[in-house]
């Protein structure tokens, strides 16, 4: 089986029209990829690109140069040339993503929510409910909060929710925006846990820690962004 | 995955005399897609809309439709007839006011179990049964089947035109500015009903919208139009987190944060 995800000489940069066009560069030639079962998280201090990268490889942000190569269906696809409805499509199948912040749909319940991406699969509504309500429990979140959609629960719950539709599918790629940023020490554990037992499933994972407890917990290796900063290179 | 589209559209073009209505406009649209057309108001987007729906005769290039045998027809070189009966059961139009897509003075079930009747439904037990299951899909108490949608407010009034437009099973369905007008909380409950029988159905949909988030919320991909022509197309996410032309870069930093 090839290499999960790799990137290759990827460039990004920013065009500020309404500021008179000036050019913002955000990374230069990031190379690195993940393999099977592993854990790499990205380091560095804020603001050096380390979100933008994520979104780059779910193609939220358009790259202006290089390759993001992603093992789909045992073909290669890159994200960077992808037409929308092949990235949908990676979505789906192969590469999932926790971002640090859940975009609630209006009136969806929070089991729904999670149960979603089982369902968008194809697997039969009450086997992703009951999947979604067994992760919900490993995550505690209080079973009276299950029907009721999350745009009124606390930042901690909401990020649960959050996870749990990340965590439920068996996607081969995750990419995780600071998913431990709002949990308490209880459920941060959870969530180290989840991230072994998906390491063991062979799932490989790219994501960004500013907890150090966690990043400890779960890092393979760290990757310093730092070094494809454009800045450092202007400064020196 | 299929790999044939629903709909091809090459070359779009309408002039009102010398008055660019929309230019050249290109795409395709597959099974189970919602492609979102956002920009400001006469921006060409409904006009676009039009001429893509057969309400509007474009002035240059062609849309391709894939019939249920999977054979291709240019809507253009069909006869009016067939057109017509297209639009009645394998498309639906879901028009920004409820008024101009229902018959405001026969009954709400008349309304859903008409377009029954267009696809060759006779019985009249059998219609009655569907367009009531269909109200309730669309929240509707069975008790109001027999009211006239003149006595509903809009917001029982876009949902009764959603069920009318989605009885017959369509593929394709066209929505012009479908939350247009109502208020948010009818919104939410209406954008969640459409995006649950989007998927539910596997419907492709184009849906007009000068509204970014619900465009957010309901589609794959999105097109920015302005004056006529589309200048930025790709991944919803894509154009609205990482916008490329000015224009779309002003849409989107003018958006209101809640």
């Amino acid at each position: 089986m090839a290499t999960p995800l790799v990137v290759s000489e990827v460039f990004k940069s920013f065009t500020m029209h309404l500021r008179d066009g000036i050019k913002l560069p955000v990374v230069k030639d990031v190379n690195f990829s993940v393999a099977a079962g592993e854990c790499v998280v990205l380091g560095g201090p804020s603001g050096i690109g380390k979100s933008s990268i994520l979104k780059m490889l779910y193609g939220n942000y358009a790259v202006d140069a290089g390759q993001i190569l992603v093992d789909h269906k045992d073909r290669i696809v890159d994200i960077a040339a992808a037409d929308p409805r092949t990235i949908i499509e990676v979505r789906r199948h192969t590469m999932g993503y926790v971002s640090q912040f859940l975009r609630t749909v209006p009136r969806v319940a929070a089991i729904d929510v999670v149960a979603e991406p089982l369902v968008a699969r194809g697997v039969e509504a009450a086997v992703a409910k009951e999947n979604a309500a067994e992760l919900l429990a490993k995550l505690n979140l209080p079973r009276e909060l299950w029907s009721l959609p999350p745009a009124t629960f606390s930042g901690g719950e909401q990020q649960r929710v959050n996870i749990a539709r990340g965590f439920i599918t068996s996607h081969r790629i995750l990419l995780l925006d600071e998913p431990t940023a709002s949990l308490d020490a209880t459920n941060r554990r959870v969530v180290v846990e989840m991230i072994a037992a998906k390491k063991e499933a062979g799932v490989a994972m790219l994501g960004i820690f500013h907890d150090e407890e966690v990043r400890e917990a779960v890092a393979d290796r760290i990757l310093d962004v730092s070094a494809f900063s454009p800045r450092k290179a202007i400064a020196a | 995955m299929t790999d044939t589209p629903l709909l091809k559209v090459s070359g779009v073009s309408k002039f009102y005399g010398s008055r660019i209505g929309c230019k050249d406009v290109n795409f395709e649209l597959w099974p189970g897609e919602v492609l979102a057309i956002v920009g400001e108001s006469g921006s060409g987007k409904t006009t676009l809309l039009n001429c893509i729906s057969t309400r509007l005769l474009p002035t240059a290039g062609s849309v391709e439709y894939r019939m249920r045998d999977g054979n291709f027809r240019d809507l253009y070189h069909m006869s009016e007839a067939e057109r017509r009966f297209l639009m009645r059961t394998d498309w639906g139009f879901v028009h920004q006011n409820p008024a101009d897509g229902l018959r405001m003075t026969v009954s709400a079930g008349a309304n859903v179990g008409e377009r029954l009747m267009a696809v060759g439904d006779r019985h009249y037990g059998k219609i009655r049964e569907t367009a009531t299951d269909w109200l309730g899909r669309v929240e509707i108490s069975a008790d109001r089947i027999d009211d006239q949608p003149r006595a509903f407010s809009g917001g029982m009034r876009q949902r009764l035109q959603i069920a009318r437009n989605l009885v017959t099973g369509p593929r394709l369905v066209f929505m012009d500015e479908p939350t247009g007008g109502l208020d948010v909380s009818v919104q939410a409950r209406l954008l969640d009903l459409v995006r649950g029988l989007v998927n539910d159905l596997g419907l492709a949909a184009i849906v007009v919208t000068h509204d970014l988030a619900v465009a957010r919320l309901l589609s794959h991909r999105m097109m920015v139009m302005k004056d006529g022509h589309v200048i930025e197309h790709g991944l919803t996410d894509r154009v609205l987190d990482d916008p490329r032309e000015p224009y779309t870069q002003l849409l989107v930093s003018s958006i209101l944060q809640v």
